[in-house]
């Protein structure tokens, strides 16, 4: 037989385009490779943009698995209106102008009369400068977009703590970095940048320490594990920081000139107490070591003293780190006393510690880089402090989230690593100082936009989105006492708020890339009670329903009206320094997506109908002068729109093509964008690289930048004075006050200096619910709406529930087996996995793997849709009642942050059902797009 | 009955780092984006939108390892043909259609001559063939046959689709007959295996062991931390010994 000789040479398409991956929130670069054929333009391949910041070529499995996306079946295909009730899944097809007309009708007379009434919530949107300016140009205080339940107390701590938190504000420096310690779940949040990073630093002989209750992902290769029991994370950093302090391994010097632990404390009885002492000119006062006096933080010759007391009228004012270290010396913080809680050996505690010390202290190294910091010093290098942390959902999700972001933050703090050398390293437009960032607004005027920004970083009651009577000003109930410093808005507690009509009824909820009526939402059976739930006049009691969606998922069956998207590769979006960029610790960087191949369906990218829709609407800013629509689409408004004069959403090639950050509107950006590979790059000069928030170089090079209009150096804030304000609003001072059902609970958790308590407390209603259950997404879907993709679908088609081996024996399970799983507020009826490398009391499965039956034009033979669950039946947007009857929101009480991580549940093996199916299982919806294909041989030609 | 080569002049292969692999996937979907749309038939798949089973060149497995001692353990194992020099894959084929390279010791199928007997995957003791439903033939790795040497590619990316994608930096490709090539030192360095060397088969691509984990453990003990030292070693034992510690400290600064 001759062999035969394959075709060693082929061609992977006739033409590259060059785009921005949209498959999760990572935004790589992406090669598409497109074939010219009969059929037009078709994708045949796509692999990672070597060139790429973000990525350097590399890709991963949603990446890859794009093609699969872009071709999906479930694909909507033109705008539709509902023709049956809601939550069947009976649309119409109708024209965008049908469309259109129906939207500004509900609309229009909403804005004439009570802007309020519309509530417009995104959901994984990556344009929130451009929603948001929308929304603002509508006048409604209600917008925001999912990050209140996803990650919001990561970013709100950092941004409180340090003026920045992870992954898209910063990350560690994978180059010199030798622990690196990862809390929680992360995989998605930076998804290639940490795996090629991890790839990175174990080559470099680093050491990588997971804390995770589940040793899978990143966990797996970790050279260390430490499987701490869900909620005590916080425990477990504030026991490492009493080790630290007890040995004396912090950096003093870091410590007393680039943070507030020097600052003074006011020790005056009354409405200013515990509050740092200032200025007549509102700078911090701390006690100088050379002059003895109190002095500005920020003289140039001051010398701060970590213990300076100031007696002043009989009172002794004391430092921050005084009061840090008689926090956290005390031995209820010794790893002893936090063993059994945290799940940790104390042992293991202290080994952990020692080691964050031997490499903070003993591989500490420094750069020849000489710089200059804002008090005027000048420095011969830079200390690098070889230790990084990153962390995301895991400790974000729990109740107590935003005081254990904060003791981590804390942590990198104290070792001095935060933004040296080895350490933690913001990324533009970070690091940025609370202070400066908008505060909510919420004034509402019939008729005109907004007063300001729905969101922003509130500092003390004055800022709450309050009405004048005192009730709620946002139908999230966010920037209120039950949750005053919810920074990213709740748009969990939309739909039940709605529903309740609590703190008022609207009329129309408009959603974009939600599934509010499936996976993304606690509680899932009661929320699509609450979309079709009727008043007695027959009318939904939430009236009209808008939702933009690319494919066909859950949640477009419950509305009115549906505005089809595109997917990631025909559309044009910008990922912006005003925005949620793409920057690395070394360059500031945005990128834009560009339609590499044009829509064969009858669809929109989402921004351009928000651009018509706002046009037909005469929304200021959507409009000129005469009333024409003032811009063509979004990629009309990517290029000519200005947010401040000379700075638009993108930073590259302004002007006239020269300039970079500040310049004129360039009517040829895109092209140059696209020529350019989809991203621009601007380098931090190399004397600006570390230290930035103090170094005087990194300050001026971001203020012509555009990143600020004027130098924002700040000390890190290890005294968190906001939460200090409400807690003198609790004591009784101040003239905004909580309500006195909410005073004990805001004294006891709005402490200054982070701190610890068990989340799960409210939630163990009964002894048998001991088990904590956790969901995390696999690296492989998260965040890549995969459950329609046909390779994606394969690698992660089925989620047991994964049980560790104690409870595995104590129920007597066997391979196959199935478990009833119960919590407070429900139960599940779902298959079972012995997982071993698991926290002995955890259970745990993937989330959103189980879909509903006629959704993403899956087959009813779907395992999705068979034995498929979702953890979110067994969670309520509510915690159980208490005492009083009240019901508070399960959520952490600072931010509002949903704690979906605080579940406890009983696990009880039973009989596996006879239909094999998991419970509970809800009626089929009505496809509007069909079922997928019986087979693919995928191939273009 | 189809006969292996005597000897080939270059073994290119993977070696595959299972300390790095963090079970991501990434390597699975770029290969079948590459491979469906190369070499031969496309990767069909079967009810994709139902109760899929498709074809796929490569897969990832994973593992929980339960240590006598220590910690229990995840550990994700990537696979595919192996292009082993022993292949009974090749030896077992009834037409001919499987075939060894002599060039660079690639295990191929001619999928002309394949009938999809299925003898090769029953002959295989990895696993790592599958037959393509539709088609009809048995698909394997090719190691991007179609990549490695394809002057319409780059030359940076003239290697294993894999390979190109890894965002942890996992797999490595290279000629495992020279002891020069990166891939033999790293297999040297870092202690290299083959899988199942029992079978005889002597597999090409090489697999890196993971380093020994959860070492970061301290003895117990009670309450004597300077067993650490000089680490941990307490410069004070209450707060007010611990400010004066810091007064001490600053003066020096």
């Amino acid at each position: 037989m001759t062999k035969l000789i394959p075709n060693l040479h082929p061609k992977p398409g006739d033409e590259i385009r060059k785009t921005t991956c949209y498959m999760c929130a990572c935004r790589c670069g992406i090669d598409v490779h497109v074939k010219h054929t009969d059929q037009g333009d078709r994708i045949s391949y796509i692999e990672g943009n070597r060139d790429h910041p973000v990525n350097r070529g590399v890709l991963c499995a949603k990446g890859s698995a794009g093609i699969m996306q872009h071709n999906a079946p479930s694909r909507l295909r033109a705008p539709m209106k509902r023709t049956g009730p809601r939550g069947s899944g009976q649309f119409e097809e109708i024209s965008w102008d049908e469309a259109y007309e129906i939207a500004a009708s509900w609309l229009g007379p909403i804005r004439e009369t009570a802007p309020e009434k519309l509530a417009f919530f995104t959901g994984r949107d990556q344009s929130q400068s451009f929603t948001s300016y929308w929304a603002q140009a509508f006048g409604t205080p209600n917008y925001a977009a999912h990050g209140g339940f996803c990650s919001v107390n990561m970013a709100a701590a950092g941004i409180y703590t340090m003026g920045g938190a992870f992954w898209e504000f910063g990350q560690p420096d994978w180059d010199r970095t030798k622990l690196f310690i990862l809390f929680g779940v992360a995989e998605d949040h930076d998804s290639n940048p940490i795996k090629m990073g991890i790839g990175k630093i174990k080559a470099n002989g680093a050491r990588v320490v997971g804390v995770n209750p589940i040793r899978s992902g990143y966990n797996a290769v970790a050279d260390d594990w430490f499987g701490v029991t869900p909620g005590t994370d916080g425990l477990l950093i504030l026991s490492l920081v009493h080790c630290l302090l007890k040995a004396g391994r912090i950096d003093l010097r870091y410590l007393r000139d680039f943070t507030d632990a020097p600052v003074l404390i006011d020790a005056r009885e009354g409405p200013t107490k515990g509050l740092p002492l200032r200025d007549d000119d509102g700078h911090a006062l701390v006690w100088c070591r050379r002059e003895q006096r109190p002095r500005c933080f920020d003289a140039e010759d001051v010398e701060p003293d970590l213990n300076g007391a100031w007696e002043e009228d009989g009172v002794i004012h004391r430092t921050v780190f005084h009061a840090l270290a008689h926090k956290y010396l005390d031995a209820q913080y010794a790893p002893e006393a936090v063993a059994d809680r945290t799940g940790i050996p104390a042992s293991r505690i202290r080994a952990l510690a020692a080691e964050i010390a031997r490499v903070a202290f003993e591989e500490a190294f420094e750069l020849p880089i000489e710089w200059t910091d804002f008090r005027g010093r000048t420095h011969a290098t830079m200390q690098g402090r070889p230790v990084s942390f990153h962390a995301m959902r895991g400790i974000s999700a729990h109740a107590n989230g935003f005081q254990t972001c904060r003791a981590l933050h804390m942590l990198q703090i104290l070792i001095g690593s935060v933004e040296a050398p080895g350490g933690f390293r913001f990324k533009p437009p970070y690091p940025k100082p609370a202070t400066i960032h908008p505060k909510p607004h919420c004034k509402v005027t019939p008729g005109a936009p907004l007063d300001g920004p729905h969101l922003g970083f509130v500092h003390g009651p004055d800022d709450l989105a309050l009405r004048e009577d005192g009730t709620p000003a946002r139908i999230d109930k966010a920037f209120t006492w039950e949750n005053p410093m919810s920074a990213h808005g709740l748009m969990h507690m939309v739909i039940s708020n709605a529903h309740a009509g609590d703190p008022y009824e609207i009329d129309t909820l408009f959603l974009y890339m939600a599934n509010m009526a499936w996976n993304s939402s606690m509680n899932t059976a009661g929320t699509m009670k609450m979309l079709t739930d009727t008043r007695p006049d027959g009318e939904y009691r939430i009236p009209r329903i808008i939702y933009s969606d690319a494919y066909s998922s859950e949640m477009v069956a419950y509305a009115d009206l549906i505005l089809p998207d595109t997917t990631y590769l025909e559309r044009h979006d910008c990922i912006s320094l005003l925005d949620r960029p793409i920057c690395e610790a070394e360059a500031a960087a945005d990128a834009i997506r560009w339609p590499v191949v044009e829509p064969d369906r009858d669809v929109k990218g989402f921004q351009t109908a928000l651009i018509e829709l706002g046009a037909r609407l005469g929304l200021p800013g959507f409009v000129t002068d005469d009333g024409s629509p003032k811009y063509r689409d979004y990629a009309d408004y990517m290029v000519n729109h200005e947010r401040r004069p000379g700075i638009g959403p993108l930073m590259g090639w302004r002007g006239n093509g020269e300039q970079t950050g500040r310049g004129d509107a360039n009517p040829n950006q895109l092209d140059r964008y696209i020529e350019n590979g989809g991203f621009a790059l601007a380098h931090i000069p190399e004397d600006a690289q570390f230290m930035k928030p103090w170094n005087k170089a990194y300050q001026d090079w971001a203020v012509s930048l555009g990143l600020y209009d004027k130098p924002a150096p700040y000390l890190f804030t290890l005294w968190c004075e906001p939460l200090r304000r409400f807690q003198l609003a609790a004591e009784g001072h101040g003239n905004r006050q909580p309500p006195d059902h909410l005073r004990p609970r805001i004294l006891a958790t709005f402490d200054p200096l982070p701190i610890w308590w068990n989340p799960m407390q409210d939630h163990e209603t009964e002894a048998r619910f001991t088990t904590t259950a956790l969901t995390q997404r696999p690296m492989a879907m998260y965040h890549s709406w995969g459950t329609q993709n046909a390779w994606l679908r394969q690698i992660h088609g089925r989620n047991p529930l994964y049980v560790p081996t104690d409870i595995w024996r104590r129920e007597g399970f066997a391979d196959g087996d199935w478990a009833r799983v119960t919590s407070p507020h429900g139960e599940i009826t779902v298959p079972v996995a012995h997982m071993p490398a698991l926290n002995a009391n955890t259970v745990w499965t993937w989330n959103a793997i189980g879909k509903r039956k006629g959704a993403w034009a899956l087959h009813d033979t779907a395992p999705e849709a068979r034995k498929g669950f979702l953890l979110n039946h067994l969670i309520h947007e509510l915690l159980p009642p208490r005492e009083d009857g009240m019901r508070w929101s399960n959520s952490d009480p600072i931010t509002g942050q949903a704690a979906w991580f605080d579940l406890k549940v009983e696990v009880k093996k039973i009989a596996a059902p006879a239909d094999g199916v998991s419970k509970p299982q809800f009626d089929r919806l009505e496809s509007p797009v069909g079922k997928g294909p019986g087979q693919l041989e995928w191939v273009v030609k | 009955m189809t006969a292996l080569p005597a000897s080939t002049n270059k073994k290119l292969g993977l070696v595959i780092d299972l300390d790095t692999c963090v079970g991501c996937h990434a390597c699975v979907t770029a290969c079948k984006g590459w491979n469906t749309q190369n070499y031969g038939a496309p990767l069909s798949d079967q009810d994709p939108y139902g109760d899929a089973s498709g074809t796929f060149l490569n897969r990832i497995h994973s593992y929980q390892v339960e240590p006598d001692q220590g910690l229990a353990q995840t550990i994700h194992f990537p696979k595919s043909c192996l292009h082993c020099d022993d292949a009974p894959c090749v030896t077992v084929c009834p037409t001919g259609a499987s075939y060894k390279r002599e060039e660079d010791g690639i295990v191929l199928v001619n999928e002309d001559a394949c009938m999809g007997c299925g003898l090769c995957a029953w002959a295989c003791p990895y696993g790592a063939r599958e037959v393509d439903e539709a088609a009809g033939i048995m698909k394997k790795c090719t190691l991007c046959v179609d990549r490695i040497y394809n002057e319409n590619l780059p030359e940076e990316d003239r290697v294993p689709a894999c390979v190109r994608t890894c965002p942890a930096g996992a797999r490595h490709f290279g000629d495992l007959a020279d002891p020069d090539s990166d891939v033999s030192r790293l297999v040297q360095a870092r202690g290299g295996v083959d899988l199942m060397p029992e079978q005889e088969t002597k597999p090409v691509n090489k697999y890196l062991p993971p380093r020994e984990k959860d070492t970061l453990q301290a003895p117990e003990m009670s309450g004597e931390e300077d067993v650490l030292a000089p680490f941990l070693a307490p410069v004070a034992e209450e707060p007010k010994g611990f400010l004066g510690w810091l007064d001490r400290t600053l003066e020096k600064l």
